[in-house]
């Protein structure tokens, strides 16, 4: 993973609630045995019609979200299944960070393993930024703060561990692998 | 004063959690599939890795196979050709990594949440995991189990272990006990409904009070199953006499001196009186009804006999109902449906399929309605065949078919029309869930079959009374 200290782009904006990752990423894509080209599926029954045809009415298909790096999505982003398959499709489409007043916990774990940021905010910030796509924003990770385009500063949380290893690009497995002492002694300790 | 969660957390801890750094919790036992696994395994392959712990790793095929005999055991090519490949990469990955396999034709393979229970694997205290949110089934054990995604997968295979921070306790009290004709699933959906489908986000879920503890093995697991809809991690019940005769049946269980030592362990787990949860909701068993769904996640729920609710400068919830083509302030009873689903984690084991064919039994599935019986395993099928319950689906006019996940999530091919109303005894409601378009409502097998019979969404008691 490449580290990450700043995220700055326009946001595009999906203003609905409790958004799972059936729509995020439908079954029937989940037949991959790679992580990548899943952005083309992304959103797909929202995205195109029944003949294959975008949607005109559907946000990120719209012009002025063509290039937005941050998603602002409706409380509990991300619930339902468990498939890695929705930040794989979320970042090879092309998103970097998603804001939400509440992101479910699979979804937040799977997003931090692979570099997808998951920023919570408070309802106002929330409100202000679903009924404003289209704002140029910065994510940084140093400071956990959000900035917004009226130069309001809103902080985040973020796990230390988990600051640590997106600002770092630590792959997880690297740490767990270092240990084994541990993990034999404990093995041992229960036998 | 310890809760169960806190005491199977605890003995788990190979590292305690910090305020930098997550605990490294070890897991007892790793499930696996299809669909979640090649990923994983292509990490441990770049990296030149090993499984850790093939003795702690059990693998099932369930979510991308047939249910169509002739295509599981006559020869003919899967629907959907990017599923058998990927089976058949579970196949190879496991050969590889000398995991054990359930193969495709093999006698016990089956939905990977009921068939570690009723192999004896899940059991009591252990730390239980698999890519797959619906892994918070096995809490019915007093387990901690739970989903994780596919990253977490190569995690646990190469160092039997994963990096969690310690989740919230919630308390779910059900008092009183069940009304007749009322079902474990019918308790879960009408806990999410009061809880929300955030409800439980950052918790474990300890289910308790009278109307659990009358719960048989089968109803328990629907009950854990559904703890994700609500946003929990896991979801437990605390082992007693009951969990131990299941277990004790069960092939892989300790036997003999292992036994004994095993139960005496598994009799300390339960929460200590007096422990505190950190939340707690209590529920009026004896006023639990007969619920469905009516909207597009498991917290858009009803009782049957109510309407469905009114919500003002809503667009969401109104979006919704569009999308199911239903409206608000009007009865879901008497709603005409095209597809009935028995099976899925949830209801697939073989008291579900008893209790629809208790309604099945004599009476036939309506004109126009396809009904489609899913068995959870093939264990479960030929223990239904033994008591002869395929004879009633398919007298009734329902397809009784091989063993997976099928229209729950409908990878397979086994799927619902556009614009089509399903009432499935699955767990997930979701806009396209069963197929492009299709309109789920959740329900417990009653239900369904009730159902099926009358070509509406019917309580079940109204038939069982006639």
């Amino acid at each position: 993973m490449e580290p990450i200290k700043q995220i700055r782009s326009r946001t595009a904006a999906l203003p609905y609630t409790n958004i799972d990752t059936d729509q995020i990423i439908p079954a029937r894509f989940l037949t991959t045995t790679t992580r990548t080209g899943l952005g083309a599926s992304l959103f797909s029954d929202w995205r195109y019609d029944g003949q294959g045809a975008a949607k005109a009415d559907f946000p990120l298909n719209q012009p002025s979200a063509s290039g937005c790096r941050i998603l602002v999505a409706g409380r509990n982003f991300g619930c339902g299944s468990s498939r890695e398959h929705a930040p794989w499709a979320l970042l090879d489409y092309g998103f970097l960070a998603i804001i939400s007043t509440e992101i479910a916990d699979i979804f937040r774990s799977n997003s931090l393993k692979n570099g997808l940021l998951p920023v919570v905010v408070d309802d106002t910030t929330s409100a202000w930024l679903l009924a404003n796509p289209g704002a140029e924003v910065t994510i940084d990770l140093e400071t956990c703060t959000l900035n917004l385009p009226n130069g309001t500063r809103v902080k985040f949380p973020l796990e230390g561990f988990a600051r640590y290893c997106l600002m770092n690009g630590v792959d997880e497995m690297g740490y767990l692998l270092s240990k084994d002492a541990a993990i034999t002694a404990h093995e041992k300790a229960r036998s | 004063m310890k809760t169960m969660f806190q005491k199977i957390w605890e003995r788990h801890e190979v590292v305690p959690e910090t305020a930098d750094t997550p605990a490294v919790l070890y897991i007892d036992l790793h499930l696996i599939h299809e669909v979640t696994t090649p990923q994983a395994f292509t990490v441990l392959r770049e990296q030149g890795l090993k499984v850790r712990r093939p003795d702690l790793t059990f693998a099932t095929m369930d979510h991308s196979t047939p249910t169509r005999t002739e295509q599981v055991f006559g020869g003919v090519p899967f629907s959907i050709e990017s599923a058998a490949k990927q089976v058949a990469q579970l196949q190879t990955n496991c050969r590889d990594f000398g995991i054990e396999l359930l193969h495709l034709q093999h006698d016990q393979r089956g939905i990977v949440h009921i068939v570690g229970p009723e192999q004896g694997l899940t059991q009591p205290g252990k730390t239980v995991v698999c890519g797959d949110s619906h892994t918070s089934t096995h809490g019915a054990f007093g387990a901690l189990a739970f989903g994780i995604g596919t990253t977490e997968v190569g995690h646990v295979l190469a160092t039997q272990c994963l990096l969690q921070r310690r989740p919230t306790t919630l308390a779910i009290n059900v008092t009183g006990k069940l009304s007749a004709g009322v079902s474990a699933k019918d308790m879960i959906l009408a806990i999410i409904g009061e809880i929300g489908v955030s409800g439980g986000t950052g918790t474990v879920i300890e289910y308790r009070g009278s109307a659990v503890r009358a719960l048989s093995m089968e109803e328990r697991m629907t009950v854990c199953n559904m703890s994700i809809e609500a946003g929990a991690r896991a979801g437990l019940i605390a082992p007693d006499d009951t969990t131990f005769a299941y277990l004790e049946r069960t092939p892989r269980a300790p036997k003999g001196a292992a036994w004994t030592r095993a139960v005496a362990d598994w009799r300390a787990l339960p929460s200590d009186a007096g422990a505190t949860f950190d939340r707690e909701v209590t529920l009026d068993g004896n006023r639990i009804e007969p619920m469905i769904t009516y909207g597009t996640h498991p917290g858009m729920v009803m009782p049957i006999s109510g309407n469905i609710p009114v919500k003002h400068n809503d667009p969401v919830f109104d979006k919704a109902l569009a999308y199911m083509g239903l409206h608000a302030g009007e009865p879901i009873h008497n709603q005409p449906i095209n597809v009935v689903f028995v099976g899925s984690c949830t209801n697939g084991r073989l008291e579900d399929l008893r209790a629809a064919a208790s309604v099945l039994r004599g009476r036939k599935v309506a004109p126009g309605v396809q009904m489609l019986v899913v068995p959870g395993s093939q264990l479960v099928k030929r223990a239904a065949e033994a008591e002869g319950l395929d004879v009633i689906f398919k007298s009734a006019g329902a397809d009784w078919r091989e063993s997976g996940c099928s229209m729950c999530i409908g990878m397979n091919g086994d799927n619902v029309g556009r614009g089509q109303y399903s009432v499935s005894t699955s767990n997930r409601n979701f806009e396209g869930r069963q197929g492009q378009g299709a309109r789920t409502l959740l329900a417990s097998p009653l239900t369904a079959a009730a159902s099926a019979v009358r070509g509406r969404v019917t309580d079940a008691r109204e038939l069982m009374n006639g």
